[in-house]
């Protein structure tokens, strides 16, 4: 993009972008969480849902990821 | 993006420079067979396989060595996830699954060594990997259950058929979304990880003898950056196992 206006619009726009990382910390935490007060609850059956933690922590993060993705994008690519 | 080496105070590398793929003998065109960085470090990733797990294993005692050993960790921990999710009859595809841990563990790891070349940050590569694990699943599915694997989509223990048709395009969807999601997940996040380490590396010659933050700082990201290295690997090869799961077993 060529141009200040252009160049304000990718930096602006990158910065809302980012916003989404909020929902990502948030959605991480309560499944980490949820995991954890189920684990303090029932040990026992804590260490075969392990999988399940790992795979919800990476659905969630993944989302940020995506928001932060649209954000480099706006930087660097557009 | 503009100039960037007049950049606040003093930025000489940009950040995203270390994902730009370059020829390495020259020229400045990268056409279809061109040898760039991405092919030297996907090659260097191969060798590196096949030193840390190929060739331990020859000559393999029952007291095993200390590289043996823990290629043979590797392999048990694999093998245990694939039977945990995908039952006995799941070892038919070990082999596929194995490699894609492998691959993706190594190539993340090398990525970290300095001044490396990290392929997996590259859609072109997880696009691949995620693309080939979506076709291994929907022609596993069709070849498994024929025609009848369109009733994954047709939610049952809904009310009302309007319900199910409204759901059955959601889950459609979905389930073309997997292979993105799937691919960016991976590159997403061992490109951001690396580009932050290149954006704390600009602030340290910038302040001075302050410089020693920005270095500690540098070095728990590192460290955070190795655990997310091997839990990517182990989160796209689960996330295959799962896929896997649901086509082989519908629900």
């Amino acid at each position: 993009m060529e141009g200040d206006i252009g160049n304000m619009g990718q930096y602006i726009g990158a910065g809302l972008a980012t916003i989404g990382l909020g929902g990502a910390g948030i959605g991480v935490g309560h499944v980490a969480g949820n995991y954890l007060a189920g684990a303090l609850r029932n040990p026992a059956a804590a260490a075969e849902q392990q999988a399940t933690l790992f795979i919800g922590i990476a659905f969630a993060e993944a989302l940020g990821i995506f928001s932060f993705l649209v954000a480099l994008l706006l930087l660097f690519a557009v | 993006m503009a100039t960037s080496e007049q950049a606040s105070g003093g930025i000489n590398a940009h950040p995203m420079d270390q994902f730009v793929i370059k020829p390495l003998f020259g020229g400045h065109d990268v056409g279809f067979l061109t040898i760039t960085n991405q092919t030297l470090w996907l090659a260097i990733a191969v060798l590196l396989v096949v030193a840390l797990m190929v060739l331990p294993m020859r000559n393999a005692t029952l007291v095993p060595t200390r590289m043996q050993s823990a290629a043979e960790l590797l392999y048990g921990f694999v093998r245990k996830m694939v039977v945990d999710i995908l039952g006995e009859e799941g070892l038919k595809f070990f082999p596929y699954i194995f490699t894609l841990f492998i691959f993706i563990l190594i190539s993340n790891v090398a990525g970290l060594i300095p001044t490396s070349f990290t392929t997996t940050s590259h859609i072109a590569v997880t696009g691949v990997l995620a693309m080939s694990v979506f076709l291994t699943v929907t022609v596993i599915g069709f070849a498994r259950h024929g025609i009848g694997f369109i009733s994954l989509f047709w939610v049952k223990s809904a009310p009302t058929v309007a319900l199910r048709l409204v759901l059955f395009f959601i889950e459609l969807i979905s389930y073309f979304v997997r292979p993105l999601s799937h691919s960016v997940r991976l590159a997403g996040n061992m490109m951001a990880g690396h580009a932050v380490l290149k954006v704390f590396a600009a602030f340290v010659p910038a302040m001075g003898l302050f410089g020693i933050i920005p270095i500690g700082a540098m070095t728990g990201i590192f460290a955070l950056e190795l655990l997310v290295a091997c839990v990517q690997a182990y989160i796209f090869t689960i996330l295959t196992c799962v896929y896997l799961n649901d086509a082989l077993h519908m629900h």
